[in-house]
């Protein structure tokens, strides 16, 4: 439950390179959501003026998403959203992953802490991009001796995002392995349905809608 | 040296216990948020999807003092730093 399998062990130019079941399960979401998307290319093959049918469930999806970024991060800043689609998809489907009795990839520190020091580094683009040196000059404010506080406060942010949605779904990785551990073969037959649809789904979606909003709110702190 | 390996795997036991009580103090805490945003709802019902927004980032940021007692309960139990630098330099 808390140990990441370890599958194969492959040596790359005497460097060895362990494929834990994280990276497996991670592979295994991404070809799956490679595969949506390329079905769903060839689905569309030519787009049309006026949607119809399963063109316009795609366009929904799509549009809510680009006003969701919009309302939050305004006209100016919108272009960041294709990143924050594909995290809020990622996250939200490896939450779904575990309802099928897997692990999710997002149980482990490391892919958490990956996507968050994505949104940081598209923070500390932004900033540089929109505002130059009055980002950096935010670091000393209101005066110079408060840089270290302020340099620590921006540090943690990506720290305290990861471990946020690291630990939401970890905790329900650990009741869920302690309730197929302890509970005799017949109370495992219905039962945990509802706790796989208040732990994956529920919080799974809300974590992922946290996770993206905060870093959201992030880089509109940093570029405007 | 087995004694006092069992003394430092208790003393991390009641540490993860005492860490995991700030879960109730969180829970006072988003719960406070909540009724307060539900007010100010009933109240102002045409700002409710603002209110729900913020009321969603207040409660996440609040939530992560009770994440971080979860993952450092986690620490102590299963991947305890005391217990590897007593067995390297005690034994």
């Amino acid at each position: 439950m808390l140990n990441v399998d370890n599958y194969w062990i492959i040596e790359i130019a005497g460097v060895e390179v362990w494929i834990t079941e994280t990276i497996f399960n991670t592979w295994v979401i991404m070809s799956i959501l490679i595969l949506i998307a390329v079905m769903i290319r060839i689905g569309l093959n030519s787009f049309k003026t006026i949607p119809t049918g399963f063109q316009n469930i795609i366009e929904a999806a799509v549009e809510m998403f680009d006003n969701f970024v919009n309302n939050t991060l305004g006209e100016k800043l919108s272009y960041i959203a294709p990143w924050f689609f594909m995290v809020f998809v990622f996250v939200f489907s490896s939450s779904l992953f575990s309802v099928f009795g897997l692990r999710a990839p997002t149980a482990d520190f490391v892919t958490t802490f990956a996507l968050a020091l994505g949104g940081f580094l598209g923070m500390v683009f932004m900033g540089l991009r929109h505002r130059k040196g009055k980002f950096l000059k935010s670091l000393f404010e209101p005066n110079f001796v408060f840089f270290p506080i302020n340099l620590i406060g921006e540090l943690a942010k990506p720290v305290s995002l990861s471990f946020r949605l690291f630990g939401n779904v970890l905790s329900g990785t650990i009741i869920l392995t302690l309730y197929y551990a302890l509970t005799p073969i017949f109370f495992q037959i219905g039962i945990p349905a509802l706790l796989h649809a208040f732990f994956d789904v529920i919080i799974g979606f809300l974590q992922t809608y946290i996770f993206v909003i905060l870093s959201l709110m992030y880089i509109k702190e940093a570029a405007e | 040296m087995e004694a006092s390996l069992a003394t430092i795997i208790s003393v991390a036991h009641i540490a993860a216990a005492v860490a995991l009580l700030n879960g109730a103090f969180t829970t006072f805490g988003q719960a406070k948020i909540v009724a307060q945003a539900i007010e100010s709802m009933a109240r102002q019902p045409e700002a409710s999807d603002d209110i729900r927004s913020a009321m969603f980032i207040g409660v996440a940021l609040s939530e992560t003092s009770g994440i971080y007692g979860l993952v450092i309960a986690i620490i102590m139990l299963f991947a305890n730093p005391l217990v590897n630098i007593f067995i390297k330099f005690v034994s």
